[in-house]
């Protein structure tokens, strides 16, 4: 239960904090709004949203003929393809690749699976220097802190930790909390790093089957950059994010997009099919493809969970929840905060690890309203919250491990007395009447909270007395 | 075959416990909105993401981009001599010497890069087709327009024909068969770079250009 008390810790340290909680709900307000006018007609939301649920189910439940006819794809074009079972094995494939070029330096685009390999600190050791160029990424690795929020990676700090990040780490620079000139002290700064870098390595947004093409999403050009200036491109992707034709594409990029930011699209669609040919004057000379399992494989076995599978990542969830919105993104263990994180970083990780996440969550539903391919995320949370208690040898790895005695003890209980009319009669009489047996009963509750008191006459009570028929 | 590749697909393949999803393709027919007025479409579209439209006529486009060349102060453009628009810009900078100096895409990018990076200004590229419903430019680098010129000077010119416009990208990649004909890279693009990663507040020209100024090459009007 080590992890649990540190999630425990985190949590309090963020409810604690007030920046945070300024924030983090304007943020969400901002991007909540954006959403909502993205999506002006409910029938078309309806409309798309079915159809980008369709395609992902369809995907996800066809992953091995789709990951296979990706591989013969991309390789026909000339991309290398090298499939990694864990996240070190991916590091690895990364960092064989890197020294095959003598290279000791990576720029880097936005990349979430990166983030889960933990790859800067894994090349770090082994000498090779990584730069991260997406703005939102470059301020956190300058903070030595990791991303907040999957889309925009410094949502949590504002422009005068940015221009005092800035200033500290490049006594050159001017120190100006005016957002324009910080930006472009970034542009500046970063600029000749893609000329420098040998190997560019970048995420995937989607890999289409039946072209072998990589899709990447972004507005800023860095990821561009990253698959056009290096000799050599690696793009890392967990498996499930393969789609099956290029008519899948238009409809995923289009509610991808207005889910996340509200923009109808973004300024670039980067299609990347294959490396530089003999005839072209630019583009990377070697394109790798790092295809990522780490766990994927096992949640695609599970008939229910597999749909965790579907996410295309847009962050809606996050936005929309009312705990996030009040924690931010570090107080969440793992890689991905929010809904989608609690549902899926279990599930690698083992409930053993990271179980307490799926209990991170009022079960509002507003994560599955808004998610553009129908994961039913608060069921599934409660699923996990159940493997997490039920003893399963089939089960998801962990399950049964967060079981305790006085717990499943306190809910046979419970079982007992909503079970049996005349026990529940006694248990009501002594629980309004002798009060002082609840602040025991109610320990953990009411650290926190004020003790409900409860009234001397229950509703069933009041209710006979004026007579009201059983129904 | 590697191993690792064999085990997972052999994980993959073994479907266990949980009921099934039962979702498959839904089949819905999305509304593919298509207005009558594609080049108005567009414009408003490509304007609202921070791009300059500009229509002109198709014989009337190089004294467009010279006139906005003079407007911004430019010094050099760069452009693909080999390319659908080297001829033109060639002979009108050959005929009215009214464009700014003009440097070709001759060389490997490892040949001219600092040059690309520290030195142009502007780059003019063609475009091979635009998407209303979006304001959206296709590309498809070339050896003759590499990807580089829509990329990394700060002014981006493109020239599009009105003809080339389509209501939506569903449509061009199913009317242009794209999944039979893949190019090395394929681009859309609509606006500036653009980046929000500050306190949310929308900020132009990050990595890539901080202008883009689209020249619709209309049909003249009798």
């Amino acid at each position: 239960m080590h992890q649990d008390a540190e999630f425990r810790k985190g949590v309090r340290e963020a409810i604690g904090d007030p920046r945070i909680r300024r924030t983090f709900r304007a943020r969400m307000d901002l991007l909540m709004a954006k959403r909502r006018s993205a999506f002006p007609d409910p029938e078309e939301w309806d409309d798309l949203r079915r159809a980008a649920t369709g395609i992902r189910a369809d995907n996800i439940s066809r992953l091995p003929e789709l990951l296979e006819q990706l591989e013969k794809n991309c390789t026909r074009n000339g991309i290398r393809v090298h499939w990694a079972e864990t996240a070190d094995d991916a590091n690895q494939t990364v960092l064989e690749i890197m020294r095959g070029h003598d290279a000791l330096q990576l720029i880097k685009g936005k990349s979430m699976v990166s983030e889960e390999m933990g790859l800067n600190g894994y090349l770090a050791a082994r000498g090779i220097d990584c730069l991260e160029s997406d703005l939102g990424e470059f301020i956190v690795q300058l903070a030595g802190e990791r991303p907040s929020h999957i889309i925009a990676p410094a949502i949590h700090k504002d422009r005068a930790q940015v221009a005092r990040l800035f200033k500290e780490n490049f006594p050159d620079v001017s120190y100006t909390e005016d957002i324009k000139i910080l930006t472009g002290d970034a542009r500046r700064l970063l600029r000749r790093k893609f000329l420098e870098a040998p190997v560019g390595l970048t995420g995937v947004n989607f890999a289409v089957a039946e072209t072998g093409t990589l899709c990447l999403v972004e507005n800023e050009g860095n990821g561009r950059l990253c698959t056009t200036m290096p000799k050599v491109h690696i793009a890392v992707m967990g498996i499930e994010k393969v789609v099956e034709k290029l008519s899948d594409i238009p409809p995923l990029l289009d509610i991808l997009v207005r889910s996340a930011t509200g923009q109808s699209i973004t300024t670039y669609f980067n299609m990347i099919s294959s490396p530089r040919r003999r005839d072209e004057r630019d583009g990377p000379e070697e394109v790798h493809l790092v295809l990522l399992d780490n766990g994927r494989s096992r949640i695609c076995q599970d008939r229910e969970l597999d749909a965790t599978l579907r996410c295309i990542r847009c962050g809606a969830c996050m936005n929309h929840c009312p705990v996030y919105s009040r924690l931010g993104g570090h107080a969440y263990p793992g890689t991905i905060p929010g809904p989608i994180g609690a549902l899926l970083e279990p599930q690698i990780a083992g409930l053993d690890r990271l179980g307490m996440l799926p209990t991170a969550s009022t079960l509002c539903g507003a994560c599955s309203e808004v998610c553009p391919v129908g994961i039913p995320i608060p069921e599934l949370l409660n699923r996990l919250r159940a493997e997490g208690v039920k003893r399963d040898p089939e089960g998801i790895a962990g399950s049964g491990s967060r079981r305790r005695f006085r717990e499943a003890l306190v809910w046979r209980l419970w079982q007992l007395i909503f079970s049996r009319p005349q026990i529940y009669c006694v248990a009501v009489f002594f629980a309004t009447r002798v009060p002082a047996v609840l602040p025991r009963l109610f320990g953990p509750w009411i650290r926190s909270r004020s003790l409900p008191i409860p009234a001397e006459k229950n509703l069933h009570d009041i209710c006979l007395k004026r007579g009201v028929e059983h129904e | 075959m590697s191993e690792p590749r064999d085990r997972i697909l052999a994980r993959l393949r073994r479907k266990g416990k949980g009921r099934a999803g039962g979702i498959g393709r839904s089949g819905v027919a999305l509304s593919n909105r298509c207005p009558k007025d594609l080049v108005g479409e567009f414009q408003r579209r490509a304007e609202a993401m921070h791009a300059q439209v500009y229509r002109v006529e198709r014989s009337g486009w190089t004294h467009l981009l010279e006139r906005l060349c003079r407007e911004k102060a430019i010094s050099n453009l760069l452009y693909g001599p080999d390319g659908p628009l080297g001829g033109e810009i060639r002979e009108a900078s050959r005929q009215r010497q009214g464009l700014p100096d003009l440097v070709g895409f001759v060389q490997e990018i490892e040949v001219c890069r600092e040059q690309l990076f520290f030195e142009i200004e502007a780059a003019v590229t063609s475009v091979r087709a635009g998407v209303a419903a979006t304001g959206t430019l296709i590309l498809w680098p070339t050896p003759a327009e590499p990807r580089s010129m829509s990329l990394v000077p700060p002014i981006h010119f493109a020239v599009l024909d009105a003809g080339a416009i389509h209501s939506s990208f569903a449509d061009v990649v199913e009317k242009k068969g794209w999944n039979r004909c893949m190019p090395t890279n394929a681009l859309l693009i609509s606006g500036p770079s653009k980046t929000a990663d500050i306190e949310q507040t929308l900020t132009h020209g990050m990595h890539g250009p901080t202008e883009l100024v689209i020249l619709v090459l209309t049909q003249a009007t009798i």
